[in-house]
C-alpha cells in the first residue's frame, strides 16, 4: 500500500559545486522498505490478536447449541393418550397424566409448591416433563459437529441409544437465565450465581468507590513529596500487581474468620441458618473491594492528574481554598475518567474467581441470596464448577454461562464507555 | 528675557516633580524579597514599591524572575512545593508572609490573571458567580445577576456574552476568554489585580482590547503586569521595572521608575541595551 511516488534522486540535479553533495548516501528507498517491514509487522500482530480473540468467541458460541442425544424413562410421545402432543395441551388436560403417573405423595408436595390453577401452560409442560418423561441427556454435540456430521451423530445415536431422542438444543434459554441452580443439566440455570455476583458487585461499588476516589484525592491534593508518602504511593502501585488468590486469603483470615461476627451478621441480628460462618456475600464483597481498591486509587489518581494545572490556578487565584478547588473544579473535570476506571476495576472484581475460592463460595445452592449475610456463589464460580463435571451437557451450560457472563461484562464496559463520552470535557 | 527663561525652567521643574512626586500611596511593597525554587536562588533582593491605582510593568529577559516576583505578590508561588520565600512583601502595611496570614484572604484581595486564558468548562455567568460566591456573597439572585452584568460591563464584554451568558466560557475567542478571565477577578473586587502575560496568547486586535481595558481598570484597581512586549509596556504602564540577569543566573531588579524615563532615558547601561534590542 505505498502511495508515494517512486522516489529518485535524479528528481533533483546534484549539485556538485557544492562541497557537502558527497555527505548524503541516497538510501531513501532504503528507509521505505524498512517502513514496510514494520507496517506488515504490526498489521500481522493486530491480525494475531484478532485470530484469538474470535477463537474465543467461535469456542464458546459452538458449545452453546448443537443435537443432544436424550433418553427418556417414558417418551413424551407414548405418554399423552389422546394422539396431542404435549405441548398442545392445556394445563387441565396435562394434570391428569401428572396424576396418573406420580406417586400420591409426589403429587401432593407438587399441589403444596402450587395449585393447579396458579400454573402457566409451560409450568405444568414442564412438570409433566419432567416428573413422567424424566429426560437424561446422554450426549451432545457441538454447533459444527451438528452442522457437519449430522448423518454420523444419528448413525451413532440409533446405535447406541436406540430408545433416545436426538434433538437440536439450544443451551442458553430465558429459562436457563430465570431458573436456579440445579443436578440435572437440563433444570440447572444461573440465576442464583447472576444474583450473588449482583449483590457482590454492588457491595464492591459501595466500598471501594468513596475509598478509593477520597484517597486518591488526598494522595493527588493534599499529599506533599515526601518519604512516607512515597512508600505509600509504591505501595498502592504494588498491591495493584497482587495475585487475586493472596487477596482471597486475605479475606478468608481477616472477613471469615476474625470478623465472622459481623460478616455472618449474628451481631445485627441476623441468625440464617443456611450460613456458614463467614461465608457470606459480605465478606465477598468486602474481599473483592480490598482486590480492586489499588486499581480505583491508580485510576483516580490519574483523572485527576489529568486535569490542567491552569483550573487549579484559576481557582486559587480567585481565593478559593483548597478544598472548594478541588470540589468544584479537580472532581467535576475528573469524575468522568474516576468513573471509567472504577467501571473497568469492577468489572474485573465481577470475573473473580480465585478469591471466592478461597473465601468459601458455595458451590451447589438452590435458593436465591436474601441478604448480604447469605451465602453465595457467582457466574464465574458457577462456571468453574460445571467444567469440572464428566457430564457434555454441564460443558454446554458452563459455555451458555459464559455467554452471560460476557455480555454482563460488555454491559458494563459499555456503561463506562458512555459515561466517558457523556461527561468527558474539553478545556 | 531672564525672567522668561526662569518661568521656563520652573514649570518644567514643576511638572517633572509632579511626575517624580505625585502623592504615593503604596499598593503592595516587596522588601528585600528573595524567592528559591529548592536550592536554586530564582530572585534576589529585590526592592519595590508598587503605587496604587496605577500600572505597573515588569521587563526583563526571560527566566529573569518577573514572574516569580508577580506570584510572591499574591503567593501563588506557595503552590509549587519547593518554593521558599525570604523577606517582606507589604500590604496595607502588613507582611503578607508573616506566619498567620492565610494565602487564601491574600488571593482574594490580590486576584490574578494568567497567561493563557483559563476561563473555567462551566458557563459564562457561572464563571463569575463561582469566585463571588464561594468568598461568601450575601445578595440575592438578582443582585448577582446585577453584579455580573456590572462586572461584565467593566470587563468591556457585555455586549458580546449578554445573550449567552448560559454558553460555555470555553465557546468564547481566546481575547474573549481573557476578558472573562479579568471579569472574574474584578467581580470579587480586589485591590489589585495581578496580569502574568496576559496577552502574550493573543492577537493584536484582541491584546489592543485587553490594554484599553487596563487603562480604565486602573482607575479604579492596581495593575501590575509581566510582559515581554516592550511596546505593550511602554504603551499602558505609567511604571517599569527591569528585571536581569546576574552570574549566576539569580533575577535582581536593575531599575525602576517612570516608564517614560525608563524607556527615553535610562540609568543603566544593560537596561539600556534591552530596551533598545541590544540584548535580551
Amino acid at each position: 500500500m505505498s502511495d508515494y511516488e517512486k522516489p529518485s534522486m535524479d528528481l533533483f540535479q546534484p549539485n556538485y559545486d557544492r562541497p557537502e553533495a558527497d555527505l548524503f548516501e541516497d538510501t531513501l528507498d532504503k528507509r521505505h522498505r524498512v517502513g514496510r517491514v514494520w507496517k506488515v509487522v504490526f498489521q500481522i500482530s493486530t491480525v494475531i490478536g484478532i485470530i484469538a480473540l474470535a477463537t474465543l468467541i467461535l469456542k464458546i458460541f459452538n458449545d452453546t447449541m448443537g443435537y443432544a442425544a436424550i433418553q427418556y424413562k417414558k417418551n413424551p410421545a407414548t405418554i399423552s393418550t389422546t394422539g396431542k402432543s404435549l405441548e398442545e395441551m392445556s394445563c387441565s388436560e396435562l394434570w391428569p397424566i401428572l396424576a396418573e403417573n406420580v406417586s400420591k405423595n409426589r403429587l401432593r408436595t407438587i399441589e403444596r409448591e402450587k395449585i393447579l390453577e396458579e400454573r402457566t401452560k409451560t409450568e405444568c409442560y414442564n412438570l409433566v416433563m419432567f416428573e413422567v418423561a424424566e429426560p437424561t441427556v446422554k450426549k451432545t454435540w457441538p454447533l459444527l459437529a451438528s452442522l457437519i456430521n449430522y448423518q454420523e451423530i444419528q448413525a451413532y445415536t440409533a446405535e447406541k441409544y436406540p430408545e433416545g431422542d436426538l434433538t437440536f438444543k439450544v443451551w442458553i434459554t430465558k429459562s436457563f437465565i430465570l431458573s436456579p441452580q440445579s443436578d440435572d443439566p437440563l433444570k440447572a440455570g444461573i440465576k442464583t450465581a447472576i444474583l450473588g455476583s449482583l449483590f457482590i458487585i454492588l457491595i464492591v461499588i459501595i466500598i471501594s468507590f468513596p475509598i478509593g476516589v477520597a484517597a486518591a484525592i488526598y494522595l493527588e491534593e493534599y499529599a506533599t513529596q515526601n518519604r512516607i508518602n512515597n512508600i505509600i504511593q509504591t505501595n498502592i502501585n504494588n498491591l495493584a500487581g497482587v495475585p487475586s488468590i493472596i487477596y482471597g486469603m486475605l479475606g478468608l483470615a481477616v472477613f471469615v474468620r476474625y470478623l465472622e461476627p459481623i460478616t455472618s451478621g449474628a451481631l445485627f441480628g441476623f441468625s440464617d441458618p443456611t450460613t456458614a460462618n463467614g461465608r457470606t456475600i459480605l465478606s465477598a464483597g468486602l474481599t473483592l473491594s480490598l482486590l480492586i481498591l489499588p486499581v480505583v486509587i491508580i485510576n483516580g489518581q490519574e483523572a485527576i492528574r489529568a486535569v490542567p494545572n491552569s483550573l487549579r490556578q484559576a481557582s486559587y487565584g480567585m481565593g478559593a481554598t483548597k478544598w472548594q478547588t478541588v470540589w468544584s473544579h479537580v472532581l467535576p473535570n475528573a469524575l468522568p475518567g474516576i468513573l471509567t476506571g472504577t467501571i473497568l476495576a469492577v468489572s474485573r472484581a465481577f470475573g473473580e474467581t480465585a478469591p471466592l475460592v478461597v473465601v468459601g463460595a458455595a458451590t451447589f445452592i438452590t435458593f436465591s441470596p436474601e441478604s448480604i449475610f447469605s451465602k453465595f456463589t457467582s457466574v464465574p464460580i458457577q462456571i468453574y464448577q460445571w467444567t469440572a463435571r464428566p457430564q457434555d451437557a454441564f460443558q454446554n451450560i458452563a459455555a451458555a454461562a459464559i455467554i452471560v457472563l460476557l455480555v454482563l461484562l460488555l454491559v458494563l464496559n459499555a456503561t463506562a464507555v458512555f459515561l466517558r463520552n457523556r461527561y468527558s470535557r474539553r478545556w | 528675557m531672564n525672567l522668561g527663561i526662569h518661568l521656563d525652567t520652573t514649570v518644567n521643574q514643576t511638572i517633572i516633580e509632579e511626575i517624580k512626586e505625585p502623592d504615593i500611596i503604596h499598593a503592595i511593597e516587596a522588601k528585600d524579597l528573595n524567592v528559591f525554587y529548592g536550592d536554586f536562588l530564582a530572585v534576589r533582593e529585590v526592592d519595590l514599591v508598587i503605587q496604587a491605582q496605577k500600572i505597573t510593568a515588569l521587563i526583563g529577559p526571560s527566566g529573569c524572575g518577573k514572574s516569580t516576583v508577580l506570584r510572591s505578590f499574591n503567593r501563588m508561588n506557595d503552590l509549587i512545593p519547593t518554593a521558599r520565600t525570604t523577606g517582606e512583601v507589604l500590604f496595607h502595611g502588613k507582611n503578607i508572609y508573616k506566619e498567620g496570614v492565610d494565602p487564601v484572604e491574600v488571593r482574594k484581595r490580590i486576584g490574578m490573571v494568567f497567561q493563557k486564558p483559563n476561563p473555567f468548562p462551566k458557563s459564562i455567568y457561572e464563571n463569575i458567580a463561582w469566585g463571588v460566591h464561594i468568598n461568601g456573597f450575601k445578595g440575592s439572585k438578582s443582585d448577582m445577576d446585577n453584579l455580573i452584568e456590572q462586572t461584565l460591563r467593566s470587563a468591556a464584554l457585555w455586549d458580546e456574552v449578554k445573550d449567552k451568558l448560559h454558553d460555555s466560557g470555553l465557546s468564547l475567542s481566546g481575547g474573549q476568554q481573557q476578558r472573562l478571565c479579568i471579569a472574574r477577578t474584578i467581580a470579587i473586587r480586589p485591590d489589585i489585580i495581578l496580569m502574568d502575560e496576559p496577552c502574550s496568547a493573543l492577537d493584536p486586535i484582541s491584546t489592543l482590547k485587553i490594554e484599553e481595558l487596563m487603562r480604565d481598570l486602573s482607575e479604579e484597581y492596581t495593575i501590575i503586569i509581566v510582559t515581554h512586549n516592550m511596546q505593550q509596556a511602554a504603551r499602558v504602564s505609567e511604571f517599569t521595572a527591569f528585571f536581569s540577569l546576574t552570574e549566576n543566573r539569580a533575577g535582581v531588579l536593575m531599575e525602576y521608575g517612570l516608564t517614560i524615563q525608563l524607556f527615553t532615558n535610562p540609568k543603566n547601561k544593560i537596561t539600556e541595551d534591552y530596551i533598545t534590542g541590544r540584548f535580551g
